[in-house]
């Protein structure tokens, strides 16, 4: 079954390109996706009646509907009302509402967790309910949200493969171009599954030591 | 507007009739999950340190893996190399079953070690076989404290199920996707799947909330202890 | 005390290390039947170790146990046999949290020894009544006070008809006000005749229960002896610090 020059000569260049194109939807996502989560959790949490309302219904939207699904949306229903993306921003798109979505839930429980003394403290010293939540309740509820978010962003990195089902040629996509050209479908998906378990478990061990980092002495998370 | 709605009218009862089989495939996959990742939960704890190692190696190549790619790889891959001609629909199961039970095995070995050394020891103490000491009190007490973690699949594996468009299974997805291929009015089409896909979601969440107050024991996570 | 030579159980040279730390460095005594021993001696010299090798939820390094002459060490499948036989009460009850009372009882009756299951409740709720828990027989673990824990896990372990008991620090655990009512019952289990092994700090119940109180100190047995023996005469200054902290902690004599 190993076959090294299929492998290098034919296999690994246009995954290299699939796998630039992979990292590039991960890291586009990843800051949007987290302001999206931070938003929509702090206007769940402090938002008056209306908005909290909004927010909730967001969420059970966006986790409700399964990912390809809003990328289909996005991608080959929005054109109907006259507005496009290409295939890249269009999963962009997607993947932020998304990430977003499942991201606000962390940090809503981060912030709730966040003993209301802390608020109460910030309040008494003058500060504004805004500057409370900027300085004081978010900083805190963000390191107890961090494991969560970063569960997250492995799950991106496994779900940016949903954007080769809008031609958005990826690592997945490349592969299958040249899997179903040469009829190696085994060997192609096994060798693109492999990548993806390296990206993941370093992904894992460079998060896990963000988390290390971030950590305060004594808070338990 | 009203054309658009003749159109969801029309395709309904064929889009429906996806319900069926994306459910089906759900409730198999988690099934499937549940037998594979209990066992798995058991031997990573219990078995020796080639068991145990070996299961770590699965859950991390199964939790690892994307699901199109592990549909891909079976589908077009391993099936047809080992020459066995099964479904698409047996293929999402087993492959969405699969995955399943590597994130189920970790819900439930975290549930199991949350429990400490004193049941077992007890249970051993009155004379129990590991085997009778695992069957009578650990899984029945572990099952409980990994319900609210293990319902988390359900919705999981509702949004994956939809991923097996691409294999081409004939779910609620790829049913709607037919249809617009049909009829060009993707908006109120894909809208309506995605309404099914909200309800079923947020409806059976309501319904695993009830059953999980059903089985409720005093000093079961209700914040008794 | 009893005077025909009815050996119940042995123990023989047993060693235990964990690591490089030797917590037991042989120990070996005899129990007849009917006795009640107490262990006593500071924390850390491997009292409990030594109650666990004796039905070898923890496996001695070396040394032998045996159970009416049969040897309970190296028995392989026959150990749960003879764990049957020897009741054990844990320091933190470790009832099952899923069963009511009653079914902590019930279980192993059921489960082990394939009594039917109508059998089996009369009988658990016989000893239940035993430990004065029958009018919480329905309650599930976590709503009893640690006092009426323990007794339904006392219950539960002489639902199997042991021959002895090995009682873990059974009252380390509770609340001072609960500890009376775990230790009246052990009163009465002893002077109903039963074998009995105590690891325990509460010196008045081995002044006035025991047939025989064992210092230990160090993974060694230093002395041992009847209680007015050992406590108002003990060989050892070591022994008489420790037995005046106990007493002033515990308060000898404070009997009911």
């Amino acid at each position: 079954m190993m076959d090294m020059p299929f492998l290098k000569d034919v296999l690994i260049p246009p995954l290299l390109e699939g796998l630039v194109v992979t990292l590039k939807l991960i890291i586009c996502s990843i800051p949007f996706g987290f302001v999206t989560g931070i938003l929509i959790a702090t206007g769940r949490v402090y938002g008056n009646r209306y908005i909290s309302f909004l927010c909730k219904v967001y969420v059970i939207i966006f986790k409700g509907c399964p990912l390809l699904m809003l990328l289909f949306i996005i991608y080959f229903g929005l054109p109907s009302l006259g507005i496009s993306f290409s295939p890249f921003c269009a999963a962009v798109i997607g993947f932020v509402i998304c990430n977003g979505a499942y991201n606000s839930e962390y940090i809503r429980g981060a912030i709730q967790s966040v003993k209301y003394g802390q608020m109460r403290a910030a309040l008494a010293l003058g500060m504004t309910m805004r500057q409370a939540i900027m300085n004081i309740i978010l900083p805190q509820a963000m390191r107890r949200a961090v494991p969560g978010i970063s569960n997250e962003i492995i799950y991106l990195i496994k779900y940016s493969s949903l954007a080769y089902m809008l031609t958005c040629i990826e690592l997945t996509g490349a592969g299958k171009i040249v899997a179903s050209r040469y009829f190696k479908f085994t060997f192609v998906f096994m060798v693109i599954g492999f990548i993806y378990l390296m990206l993941v478990t370093i992904a894992s061990k460079l998060l896990g030591m963000l988390e290390k980092k971030l950590e305060i002495p004594g808070l338990i998370k | 507007m009203s054309e658009n709605i003749t159109v969801v009218v029309k395709a309904l009862p064929f889009i429906l009739q996806g319900l069926a089989v994306t459910m089906s495939m759900v409730l198999e996959a988690l099934f499937l999950g549940l037998v594979i990742g209990l066992s798995l939960a058991v031997g990573q704890i219990y078995g020796n340190k080639w068991i145990s190692g070996s299961i770590s190696l699965y859950v991390w190549f199964f939790r690892g893996l994307p699901n199109l790619v592990l549909l891909f790889l079976f589908y077009f891959g391993l099936f047809p190399l080992l020459g066995l001609d099964v479904s698409a629909f047996v293929i999402a199961v087993i492959a969405l079953g699969l995955r399943s039970s590597a994130y189920q095995s970790q819900v439930f070995r975290g549930a199991i070690q949350s429990l400490g050394e004193g049941q077992m020891l007890a249970a051993r103490s009155l004379g129990m076989s590991k085997c009778k000491a695992i069957l009578n009190i650990v899984l029945p007490q572990a099952l409980r404290i990994a319900l609210p973690g293990w319902s988390n699949e359900y919705p999981i594996l509702l949004t994956d199920s939809a991923v097996t468009y691409a294999i081409g299974v004939m779910e609620i997805l790829t049913r709607g996707n037919l249809v617009v291929s049909r009829t060009y009015k993707p908006m109120p089409l894909y809208l309506t799947c995605a309404v099914i896909f909200i309800l079923l979601n947020y409806g059976g969440m309501k319904i695993i909330h009830l059953l999980e107050r059903k089985v409720r024991i005093p000093g079961f996570g209700n914040g008794e202890r | 005390m009893k005077t025909e030579d009815n050996l119940i159980l042995k123990v023989e040279d047993i060693h235990k290390s964990y690591g490089n730390t030797e917590v037991l460095k042989g120990v070996s005594f005899e129990v007849k039947k009917g006795e009640t021993k107490v262990f006593i001696g500071p924390s850390g010299t491997g009292k409990s170790t030594l109650l666990r090798c004796i039905n070898q939820l923890t496996l001695p390094d070396s040394g032998r146990v045996w159970l009416h002459g049969e040897e309970v060490t190296h028995s392989g499948k026959n150990i749960n046999i003879y764990r049957q036989k020897m009741g054990m009460v844990f320091q933190n009850f470790n009832l099952f949290d899923h069963l009511t009372a009653l079914k902590n009882v019930e279980i192993s009756l059921i489960k082990v020894r394939g009594m039917k299951k109508k059998e089996a409740t009369e009988k658990a709720l016989e000893e239940l009544k035993q430990v004065g828990m029958e009018a919480q027989a329905g309650l599930y673990p976590a709503e009893l006070s640690g006092g009426q824990a323990q007794r339904v896990s006392i219950a539960r372990a002489l639902a199997m008809d042991p021959d002895v008991m090995l009682f873990d620090e059974p009252t380390s655990a509770l609340d001072p006000e609960l500890t009376g009512e775990v230790l009246e019952v052990m009163k009465k289990l002893a002077l109903g005749g039963m074998t009995m092994l105590v690891v325990t700090h509460e010196i008045g119940f081995a002044y006035s229960v025991a047939n025989e109180i064992i210092f230990m100190e160090k993974g060694r047995i230093l002395e041992s002896g009847p209680p007015q023996k050992l406590v108002n005469n003990p060989r050892f200054e070591r022994t008489k610090q420790f037995l005046s902290r106990l007493s002033e902690l515990y308060k000898l004599g404070d009997e009911k």
